[in-house]
């Protein structure tokens, strides 16, 4: 197994390939492109990528199956589902069933930059976790799992549901990991509506770019942490507690949540 | 269509027959008692001759004046209605006639003027009057003939005459025979004969033709204008109608058949919009799918250049419009899946009163503009409820509007009231979720009873297997089954996916004694049945204990043109339309939807010119 490219990128529409090779390119990135998921799937048998960036209507093997042979084949690499088929349940099913971000289409080269960064980050935090087990080494590595109660989408931002029926979102300590250096929170209003799996919030980072956080549940926001507002360093510094985003009023916990991954299960991203 | 097979010639064949019977077994009877009485005519008038004739000659017999007899014989019998006048002596030998050449003859016994007296071996003494007279046919082809015999008894003149020519005791000296012709009698019946076969041709004949075209205008027009209806509506032309005027029968069908076609067009259109819907939705979401992939290409390229050429502005300014122009697009394609999709109602508790508030807001300018003036007549007991404020706020911003363009370019008047209710939720409460002890979903979109997705169970009847498809509403009993079951059986239910047994062991039905079945309806306990076919018994617990349920009423009423009654059943379909080119006919459609997803219901009454009421219901607890 060698690593020829840093990227893999499959998509059935050859614009696609094309405009993500030359962006990723800039950034300096290798990467392979393939319309084929069958080629794809023979080319995680051999080869070594950081990351996958995978449509998921494709003729032949849809994404999902592509998903659950990476998952298996390289369970190192983060994959990352775009699909114009921007629906909820694709949005969700992809971070369910393992990928870790959820890009839809049509995106800006902005997007797609800030995504493929993200993973590459998660990528390279993975091998970290595996090369220095916890105790022995560097532990400023390590990330803080979100407490047992709570619940999360992918790895990036989770839910705590609250006394009186409202609940709390806010985003992962890997989260603020992965984006590195928050420099401002972009929120939306109280009174809004946040819908599962699409973006609720924007943190801009340092380096310029924008990283969308997708809300765990739908509902209403009631009202927002005027904390992180002022001081985006608490989301870094508190993720869980004083670093929460939204307080929201849930409109279908009893169908959202299911779907959602609880932090005790112990899967760590 | 062949003659024979036409209705009017079938009922003129058997009232024309039956007119022929009736005519026939008349004449017959009327031409018998004819000839009776004609006959009986005939035959006094042969008796009061034969007595007349017996009595004038009798002196001239008595008195033996052979010469005057044979005259009087002679002249009488030249009469033309007088056939013969014979006078036979006891032998047989014809002694006065007043045909010439019978005199000096005998006449056999066997001769028909014999035939009273002498068909027995001996011959008779006294003949009663009725027995008297015969009726004959010398040759087959002469007219008949009334014969009537008048013995000419002994008596002590003749006896004692000086002539001597009699003994005592002879009993009959001789007989007088007349025979008159039949045929006036046979002529007048002949001709009343005639008369009768003419009456029963020609009523015959008017008769067919009376029935004939009454048939015509009665049956066979509007029967023809039924048939090329059928024909039309066959063949797919939904809007043809008949509409007869008439108050019999056929008129009576037409209407029905017009009616059935209004139904059935109704519901053709009905699945046709609601496939047109359904397709649209399909197609607006292949359509986003398959623009997102370009307008990528386009997004990528641009933002990827405008990001490349920071250091010439120029170029940035005519990028940015790209950039900009092509988010715009990525919002559209997003909205039009959002319509696509119906999405589901985020509920949160919320006040509904705010909810109007915020629509009356959104829509205040139009209403000042309008001159339309808006009247709020709360409840202010009005609980908070559970709902999504977005949608509801859209069901109302919708209603107004509507409201508004009711109007026309008058000024006037909307009234929002509301008001608390309580409901029954027997007839209400609808079963949207069904399941089996293992969890398996049994509602069967496919199967609805009136509109409402069905509850499938496998249902066994003896050897025999198929569903059970029960009725959703808790409280109307419309279970339909896949293959006929007879009353008072029992069916043995089941998952039809795990085929895990319904049945509840420890219950029994309270009105029959068989086993009761349950299916689960998740967070709102079981709903149980009886397994007997054609048992009524069902239970809620969770919705007979709950009683009656609160629901908020609101009513929006405007002082618009109104909607004519021919249009009110189908203001909810999507695509339809009274704006012409203002609307999209999706307004009320998707108020339906959405009142519908919050367990609601929404009716609507108008007049036309008087002004138009939408009367919505929304539970105030949600069931969870």
């Amino acid at each position: 197994m060698q690593q020829t490219a840093d990227i893999l990128v499959v998509d059935d529409e050859q614009v696609i390939l094309d405009a993500v090779k030359k962006i990723c390119t800039a950034e300096a990135f290798r990467v392979t492109c393939t319309a084929e998921a069958h080629e794809a799937e023979r080319m995680l048998e051999g080869e070594i990528f950081l990351v996958m960036l995978c449509d998921i209507m494709m003729p032949q093997m849809d994404g999902f199956q592509l998903l659950e042979v990476a998952r298996r084949r390289a369970p190192m690499m983060p994959v990352v589902m775009m699909t114009g088929f921007s629906t909820v349940e694709n949005a969700v099913r992809s971070l369910r069933d393992g990928a870790i971000d959820f890009v839809p289409k049509p995106f800006t080269s902005d997007e797609l930059v800030s995504a493929v960064r993200r993973a590459a980050r998660l990528r390279s935090h993975r091998e970290d976790i595996q090369s220095s087990p916890a105790g022995r080494g560097d532990t400023s590595l390590l990330v803080v799992p979100c407490p047992p109660k709570y619940v999360r989408l992918g790895y990036a931002s989770w839910v705590s549901l609250q006394e009186g029926g409202t609940a709390l979102i806010g985003v992962s300590h890997l989260f603020t990991r992965v984006i590195d250096s928050a420099g401002s929170i972009e929120l939306q209003d109280p009174n809004s509506e946040v819908v599962q799996g699409t973006a609720c919030a924007q943190v801009r980072t340092t380096d310029g770019l924008s990283h969308p956080v997708l809300a765990p549940v739908s509902g209403r926001i009631v009202e927002t942490n005027s904390g992180i507002a002022t001081s985006v360093s608490s989301i870094e510094k508190d993720p869980y507690f004083s670093g929460w985003l939204y307080r929201v009023i849930p409109s279908d916990v009893d169908y959202e949540v299911p779907q959602l991954t609880p932090c005790s299960s112990g899967d760590l991203y | 269509m062949r003659f024979f097979q036409h209705i009017g010639f079938k009922l003129i064949l058997v009232v024309g027959l039956v007119a022929i019977l009736i005519i026939s077994i008349f004449a017959y009877f009327n031409i018998q008692s004819l000839r009776t009485n004609l006959q009986a005519e005939v035959e006094r008038h042969a008796n009061q001759l034969s007595e007349t004739v017996k009595y004038s000659t009798r002196l001239d017999m008595l008195e033996n004046q052979r010469d005057r007899i044979h005259q009087a014989i002679n002249e009488i019998g030249r009469q033309q209605s007088i056939g013969k006048i014979r006078v036979l002596n006891k032998t047989g030998q014809i002694i006065y006639s007043s045909v010439e050449n019978d005199i000096g003859t005998f006449v056999d016994k066997n001769a028909e003027s014999c035939y009273a007296c002498h068909s027995a071996d001996r011959p008779l003494e006294r003949l009663a009057i009725t027995e008297r007279t015969r009726v004959f046919q010398v040759h087959p082809d002469s007219s008949r003939m009334l014969g009537i015999i008048n013995p000419i008894y002994n008596e002590q003149a003749c006896w004692s005459a000086p002539c001597h020519v009699h003994p005592q005791q002879q009993t009959v000296l001789g007989v007088l025979d007349v025979t008159l012709p039949l045929n006036e009698v046979d002529k007048t019946i002949r001709s009343s004969r005639l008369e009768m076969l003419w009456f029963a041709l020609s009523s015959v004949l008017a008769l067919s033709i009376i029935i004939g075209l009454f048939v015509q205008r009665w049956v066979a027009t509007p029967v023809a204008g039924l048939l090329k209806a059928t024909q039309q509506v066959a063949d797919g032309n939904m809007n043809h109608r008949i509409h007869s005027e008439r108050k019999d029968q056929l008129g009576k069908l037409a209407r029905s058949f017009d009616n059935m076609t209004d139904k059935l067009s109704e519901a053709r259109l009905q699945l046709f919009q609601s496939d047109k819907l359904a397709s649209l939705g399909r197609l607006a979401a292949g359509v986003a799918h398959e623009i997102n992939n370009p307008l990528t290409g386009v997004l990528t390229y641009s933002s990827f250049l405008l990001k490349r050429t920071a250091h010439q502005p120029e170029m940035q300014e005519d990028l940015k419009v790209i950039v900009r122009e092509t988010l715009r697009s990525r919002e559209i394609v997003k909205s039009l899946l959002d319509f696509a999709r119906q999405s589901v109602p985020k509920k949160s508790e919320a006040d509904l009163h705010e909810i109007i508030e915020r629509s009356i807001a959104v829509v205040q300018n139009q209403l000042t503009l309008r001159q339309v003036e808006l009247v709020k007549n709360f409840d202010a007991g009005l609980p908070r409820m559970t709902l999504d404020a977005n949608q509801i706020q859209q069901v109302f911003i919708n209603l107004i509007v509507n409201g508004i363009d009711a109007m026309g370019n008058k000024p006037g008047r909307i009234t929002i009231g509301s008001s608390q209710l309580r409901l029954s939720l027997v007839g209400m409460a609808q079963v949207k979720k069904a399941a089996c002890p293992k969890r398996h979903s049994l509602i069967d979109q496919n199967m609805r009873i009136e509109g409402l997705a069905s509850v499938r169970v496998k249902m066994r009847v003896a050897s025999e297997e198929g569903f059970l498809y029960i009725d959703p509403l808790y409280g109307r009993r419309r279970d339909q089954t896949s293959f006929p079951v007879a009353a008072g059986v029992l069916r043995q239910l089941s998952c039809t996916e795990c085929a895990a047994s319904l049945h509840e062991p420890d219950v029994v039905c309270p009105l029959c004694g068989a086993p009761a079945f349950a299916v689960e309806v998740p967070t709102q306990g079981k709903r149980e049945a009886c397994t007997r076919q054609g048992c009524d018994w069902q239970r809620w617990e969770a919705m007979d204990t709950g009683g009656l349920r609160e629901y908020a009423e609101v009513t929006v009423s405007d002082t618009g043109c109104g909607i004519p009654a021919e249009d009110l059943p189908r203001i909810f379909e999507p695509f339809f339309s009274t704006k012409g080119q203002k609307g999209t006919g999706l307004g009320l459609s998707v108020i339906w939807g959405i009142i519908d997803n919050h367990n609601g219901t929404i009716k609507v009454e108008s007049e036309v010119q008087r002004g138009t009421t939408f009367r919505i219901r929304l539970p105030i607890q949600q069931p969870r």
